[in-house]
């Protein structure tokens, strides 16, 4: 660990936090989300997917991202924007689970969830790359899907996790506080210190 | 969302500067002819309602988004602080598609300036004469010397807090406030600079670095894209708004602009209101003017939205110009690890800047400009762009984050070419309103990579002798401008140097898709400079009783 001894939530009833925040975190931590989009097939081969773009082997308890992206479906809140070649948000996750799920069929005879962790990353490489089996991307494209919706989605929602904050030193929450030493190798006893 | 709820009503509006706050707001019947309805609340449509209702005239103004209370409504956090951003449905096309949403759109009120990065920049005084002094692009009406005073007249609203000397562009009144501490992302570009020889700058920033009325200074808290919880941040919403206000305008929160009408008879050629959805329903206001502020994309898709049997191409598009020539910054970045602890989170996120290469012509294989600025992404926007960017993901990009507080890096506002085939079209998809949706398209010219490839090895080498190792780049681009451009003649231009549009003369335009060049400066200080003076010529002409 290179904070061993950081943990973003220790500030919670310091300068740091406000009462928004709080709030904010307190649902983040505490209020997953039900399935309310996806299909339990879909939930389940998500799920199997994220593990590996967002592996979390140490934690007991995951950083929760198949719920959030749910959510953000089932509300139908994203970025608004989408590519020419994609179909609206929904769409294209319904699509796209569905074909990642189709080459593994395809390549292994078998549904992905079925897969070993190696087997998995060799075929979500091969999707990144686009090279895949087209008859099977007709609706998405396949590295657009994985990349610029699947990973950047499960990424943004892992590191909005106090616990991702932790691990990687970020001061997370600063207000009304903010900081006051800011130069090279400077940093406010508030701070994530680094094990050197 | 309880967020989200309709609160500019029952003659108040949200006190921004109180927790739970409320400031009495004049308002106006749908039946009564105002003198200016504006739609959008921005830098243009903000800065512009202000100086109208200070001058007399009746405002109101309609702004799609809520309007916010920074004191209880902005948490320190990313990801909920989305909802600053435009996110209705929109396609993006072309052969470098640009990223929409959050990199360059705002919703609510005071506009992007709300989440912008506070950067205060002048144009060159030759890019307002660039086809005739630089030889590529297009003539602004205006000229550097016409816009000093509104220049100055931005920079005091805003009590821009910058160096006293600013070593780039022709002598200058100095800063209101003086410049902020820099944080060790900025010294590295500091570092570069000088092992490069070039010169570098604290960036003029739009927050303030003592207490100014109720703004606290800034306390580097470092959210600033994902609004400001302390109202440090100078943004159109706390600064603008409150004065148009207190001057007698109204603001009109959660209010969807669909349609502009027009004359029925169709014999005056006049706009006579604008259509809008509130509270579940369409109304309509009458106006004796309407101006359109909505940014580079609402802007033009409003006018073309707006197309009747009189005007069947849009409004105001008789030379067919309109959504066209869009251009945005390019803004290829290159990024570096660094043996100190830099904490890119702390601070404004690009406290310095180097215009070296908006001033400096030998020795460019392009036409163009750039600055360049450091950077202080958050976690959540920084591995969003690794995953994107370098395709990381798995263990890799796990293990390429921890390194976040070594990282550094440097990213350009690097001008585009305006070319016709950039554009915003509407399409057949509706949104929520039933409301035709844009397609923006957009491609680089082979001078807009020229200009870039200068830009990233410049960056690159700089980066590199401030000691930076493993450099990459990415691609990205910021701000949207150019789709309505102003000029002296209805033929190549929609408006006129006033933002008068030369078809209806009481259809106006004030904000980025006035610019007929992009330059390679942040968009909003000219922005608001110009509804500045834009403000001016209608006293002006209504004076004369040519309004």
């Amino acid at each position: 660990m290179l904070y061993p001894h950081y943990d973003v939530l220790g500030k919670w009833d310091t300068p740091s936090f406000d009462d928004k925040t709080r709030g904010v975190l307190a649902a983040r931590l505490h209020v997953i989300p039900e399935r309310r989009f996806f299909t339990q097939h879909e939930w389940t081969l998500l799920d199997s997917i994220v593990a590996r773009v967002m592996p979390q082997p140490e934690r007991a308890q995951p950083i929760p991202i198949v719920p959030w992206i749910d959510d953000m479906l089932s509300s139908n809140r994203g970025e608004g924007f989408r590519n020419d070649n994609m179909p609206p948000m929904r769409d294209a996750w319904r699509a796209g689970l569905a074909a990642i799920d189709l080459e593994s069929h395809r390549r292994h005879g078998c549904g992905f969830v079925e897969l070993d962790a190696a087997s998995c990353d060799t075929l979500l490489r091969a999707i990144e790359r686009n090279q895949v089996d087209a008859a099977i991307w007709t609706t998405v494209p396949a590295r657009g899907f994985f990349i610029d919706i699947l990973v950047k989605t499960a990424a943004g929602i892992y590191y909005s996790h106090p616990a991702a904050w932790s691990e990687i030193g970020f001061g997370g929450p600063a207000s009304p506080r903010g900081y006051v030493r800011l130069g090279f190798d400077e940093r406010d006893a508030w701070e994530a210190k680094e094990a050197r | 969302m309880s967020a989200e709820a309709l609160r500019a009503k029952q003659g108040r509006a949200p006190d921004v500067f109180q927790s739970g706050g409320w400031m009495p707001m004049r308002e106006f019947g749908h039946d009564e002819p105002v003198d200016f309805a504006i739609v959008g609340s921005g830098a243009g449509g903000a800065t512009l309602a202000c100086k109208l209702a200070e001058a007399g005239f009746s405002v109101v103004v309609f702004e799609a988004g809520p309007f916010w209370r920074p004191l209880d409504d902005f948490a320190s956090d990313e990801l909920e602080q989305q909802k600053l951003y435009w996110t209705d449905a929109r396609v993006t096309a072309g052969d470098n598609p640009i990223a929409l949403g959050g990199n360059n759109s705002g919703r609510g009120v005071g506009g992007s300036t709300v989440h912008f990065s506070m950067i205060s920049l002048r144009f060159r005084p030759e890019w307002f004469k660039c086809r005739s002094q630089l030889g590529y692009g297009f003539d602004w009406p205006v000229s550097y010397e016409e816009m000093v005073p509104y220049y100055e007249e931005a920079e005091q609203a805003l009590k821009i807090s910058g160096p006293v000397n600013y070593p780039w562009g022709p002598p200058r009144r100095r800063y209101p406030y003086r410049e902020h501490e820099m944080n060790a992302s900025g010294l590295v570009l500091a570092r570069g600079a000088e092992k490069m020889g070039i010169r570098w700058a604290s960036t003029p920033l739009a927050t303030v670095s003592a207490p100014r009325g109720k703004s606290p200074p800034c306390v580097y808290r470092g959210f600033c894209n994902f609004g400001c919880s302390t109202n440090a941040k100078q943004s159109a919403l706390i600064v603008w708004i409150p004065r148009a206000l207190k001057a007698g305008a109204e603001v009109r929160d959660l209010a969807m602009v669909g349609r502009i009408e027009m004359d029925g008879n169709g014999r005056s050629g006049q706009a006579i209101g604008v259509h809008y959805h509130r509270n579940e329903a369409w109304h309509f206001q009458r106006a004796k003017n309407v101006v359109v502020a909505g940014y580079a994309i609402e802007t033009p898709r409003l006018l073309l939205n707006s197309a009747c049997p009189q005007f069947p191409q849009g409004l105001a598009n008789s030379s067919g110009l309109v959504g066209t020539h869009l251009t945005t910054h390019a803004g290829p970045g290159v990024w570096a690890t660094f043996d100190e602890e830099i904490r890119w989170y702390k601070g404004p996120p690009n406290m310095a800047v180097t215009e070296h290469w908006n001033y400096v012509d030998q020795g460019k294989d392009f036409h163009g400009a750039y600055a360049f600025m450091s950077q202080g992404p958050l976690p959540r926007a920084w591995a969003q762009l690794m995953a994107t960017q370098r395709h990381l993901w798995g263990d890799t990009l796990r293990a390429e984050m921890l390194k976040y507080n070594h990282m550094a890096g440097l990213v350009p506002v690097a001008e585009t070419e305006p070319r016709a085939q950039n554009r915003v079209e509407v399409i057949d998809e509706t949104d929520q309103y039933g409301l035709r949706i844009p397609r923006v398209v957009f491609s680089y010219s082979d001078n807009d990579k020229r200009l870039q490839r200068h830009a990233v090895r410049f960056m690159g080498d700089m980066l590199a002798a401030a000691g930076g190792r493993d450099l990459w780049t990415s691609d990205d681009t910021s701000h949207l401008m150019g789709t309505c451009r102003m000029g002296d003649d209805p033929v190549s231009s929609v408006v006129n140097a006033d933002g008068r549009s030369w078809d209806i003369p009481n259809l106006w335009i004030c904000d980025g898709s006035l610019f007929p060049t992009c330059g390679g400066v942040n968009p909003s200080l000219t922005i608001q400079a110009l509804a500045c003076r834009i403000g001016d010529r209608i006293k002006t002409l209504a004076r004369r009783g040519e309004i």
